[in-house]
């Protein structure tokens, strides 16, 4: 037994540095980095990712384009090229964000949970985790571009890359949400079929959003997802239908809020 | 107990509790406890599953509300004050909570940036806790590789690596041989000589709460006793006598009449009591019963046997087959929403 020998060792003093109650980067920073971490030892998430993007591109983006009628000189492919980019941002987001119904119930969230760092800071640090492997895998659907016709410029690149980044933040935020409220692990599999599927497809991320009905109109301003499909298309095709600092604006107003909200249900617990 | 008369540690308690209770909706999980654990003591909650031990140890660590009383840790709060409580304790819970895709010595390395050790000390420190509980030559594997035993081991040397004043313990050797558990115990017994550190777990085994310096046993959600394992074991008086007849229902009535002992328990097919002085009885106790007797034993008293005087039911070592962990985990998620 080396029981001595390495107990000696530790020695030092056992106050821990009292933390600020705001904010404590350096748990956010850990938490951040660990999604991460785990994001590159699973690499099963991205080649789902993946494959269901390009399923969704080319099967349909061919496969609808002879009856798509193009806008402003775009097929189809190109046109929902965005869409799918938005598709892996929620999909990924989402799955993220959930994940710590678990993760703080039987895993290492609850390690976290009694450490002493404010809940902003794990919120925050879970929300830029989960972002940051969201727009990981955006942005290997982004090298499929010149594949799917669409041409990228550096600058419309970065731009696309920063907004990629936004909406993830928005879209993990609304998980985080549903992640602190939810009772039990049976609603996992509806969130995707209740949240998920409805945000992607109402989204416009498949469909032009000129000249819809009326209630459909409204489910597109409602969706915090379309202004990340309508942002995400503007920098990449060059085709706005409304300010993109509109976009902007709605989409950091909307996460701000969601973790307001997480963090309140999440102080309010126990 | 030498420890407490030492005139050096005899001061505040470390943790004090008052009237602790907590329900969920018309379940009283934890029903008023009190009680005071003094630096350096090891302190065992022992009692059987659904007795309320997870839920008083949820509360000491600020993870979940009480409903009433209070309970201080080193002197704070640990509704009022949790940020103050997280920073002086360090917890190993029921069900394993390391990262299993990150390697031990990364699982180490965030718990010190969570809870800010001076980056100069992590190198050491690290190093320090893994020699202690035999990991240092794991260090750069990950932890989906490790055995129940040594993930249980890395989870200690984690809840140790702050130099916490409290280690909480939930159920720290469930599901582990007997030989890990041994040399868990001894790497705790071990940080408490070094640290003076301070233990709080709670069990269902009893061999494992005999490590404890004084025992609280609680049932349904209240302490029915506490005391030191040797002071507790005198409550039973004398010896266990043990048997199992042809007619347990008949020796029990026979026991009663003809040798005057009232208090015959009658548990997993059978027969238990106390007597006085049990070899001697034996032979009066075969003579007197008409049942056959087929099998007879006299024992010193264990905790199982205060526990069952106590209760007047068997504490069994519900020694988790995979079935059954995974039912109580469906139950635990049955209330995430406490």
């Amino acid at each position: 037994m080396s029981v001595s020998a390495g107990a000696r060792r530790i020695s030092g003093n056992a106050r821990v540095v009292a933390a600020s109650r705001i904010l404590d980067p350096q748990a956010v920073w850990m938490i951040w980095q660990r999604d991460l971490v785990r994001f590159r030892r699973q690499p099963t998430r991205l080649y789902g990712s993946i494959v269901r993007s390009v399923v969704w591109l080319f099967a349909l983006g061919l496969g609808l384009r002879q009856s798509f009628v193009p806008v402003s000189g775009m097929n189809y492919t190109q046109f929902i090229f965005p869409g799918v980019i938005s598709m892996a941002l929620i999909f990924a987001s989402l799955q993220s964000a959930i994940s710590v119904i678990w993760d703080r119930e039987f895993g290492f969230l609850k390690e976290v949970m009694v450490a002493p760092i404010p809940r902003s800071s794990l919120l925050l640090g879970k929300a830029l985790g989960g972002a940051s492997t969201a727009t990981l895998q955006g942005i290997v659907v982004l090298l499929f571009a010149p594949l799917a016709g669409v041409p990228l410029t550096p600058v419309s690149v970065l731009e696309g890359v920063a907004l990629m980044f936004l909406t993830s933040i928005a879209m993990t935020s609304l998980g985080l949400v549903i992640a602190v409220r939810m009772t039990d692990f049976e609603g996992f599999g509806s969130i995707q079929n209740m949240v998920v599927m409805p945000m992607f497809l109402l989204s416009g991320a498949m469909f032009p959003t000129q000249g819809l009905p009326v209630w459909l109109t409204a489910f597109l301003l409602a969706n915090p997802l379309s202004y990340g499909v309508s942002a995400v298309r503007g920098v990449l095709l060059d085709y706005y239908t409304r300010p993109l600092l509109l976009d902007v604006a709605v989409l950091s107003v909307f996460s701000l809020a969601m973790l307001s909200i997480a963090l309140w249900l999440l102080e309010r617990e126990g | 107990m030498a420890r407490l008369s030492d005139p050096a540690i005899a001061e505040e308690p470390v943790i004090q509790v008052e009237e602790l209770k907590r329900t969920f909706g018309a379940i009283t999980a934890v029903d008023g406890v009190s009680f005071e654990v003094q630096a350096g003591e090891i302190f065992g909650f022992l009692g059987p599953n659904g007795a309320g031990k997870t839920t008083t140890i949820k509360m000491l660590c600020t993870l979940l509300r009480p409903t009433s009383g209070r309970a201080l840790i080193d002197g704070h709060d640990v509704v009022s004050e949790a940020a103050a409580v997280r920073a002086g304790i360090g917890i190993v819970f029921q069900d394993n909570t390391l990262d299993e895709y990150l390697t031990a010595e990364q699982n180490l390395r965030y718990h010190a940036m969570i809870y800010h050790i001076p980056r100069s000390e992590w190198r050491d420190r690290i190093q320090g806790m893994l020699e202690l509980v035999d990991l240092a030559d794991r260090r750069s594997d990950i932890v989906r590789t490790f055995s129940g035993g040594m993930k249980r081991r890395l989870e200690i040397a984690r809840a140790l690596l702050h130099l916490p004043r409290v280690l909480f313990l939930d159920e720290p050797t469930v599901g582990l041989d007997p030989q890990t558990r041994h040399y868990v115990w001894e790497y705790l017994r071990e940080m408490r000589r070094l640290q003076n550190i301070t233990i709080f777990l709670t069990t269902h085994y009893m061999d494992e709460a005999e490590n404890a310096d004084r025992i609280a046993i609680i049932d349904y959600g209240q302490i029915v006793a506490l005391d030191t394992p040797a002071a507790l074991k005198r409550m039973v008086g004398g010896d266990i006598v043990t048997l199992v007849t042809a007619d347990d229902q008949r020796a029990r009535a026979e026991i009663s009449d003809r040798l005057g002992i009232e208090r015959v328990a009658h548990v997993d097919g059978h027969l238990t009591f106390e007597v006085a002085d049990g070899e001697s009885f034996v032979p009066r106790l075969l003579a007197s019963l008409s049942v056959p007797v087929r099998t007879v034993s006299v024992r010193c008293p264990g905790l199982d046997d205060v526990f069952l005087r106590l209760t007047g039911k068997a504490i069994r070592d519900e020694d988790a087959g995979s079935a059954d962990r995974l039912k109580s985990r469906m139950r635990e998620k049955g209330r995430i929403r406490r």
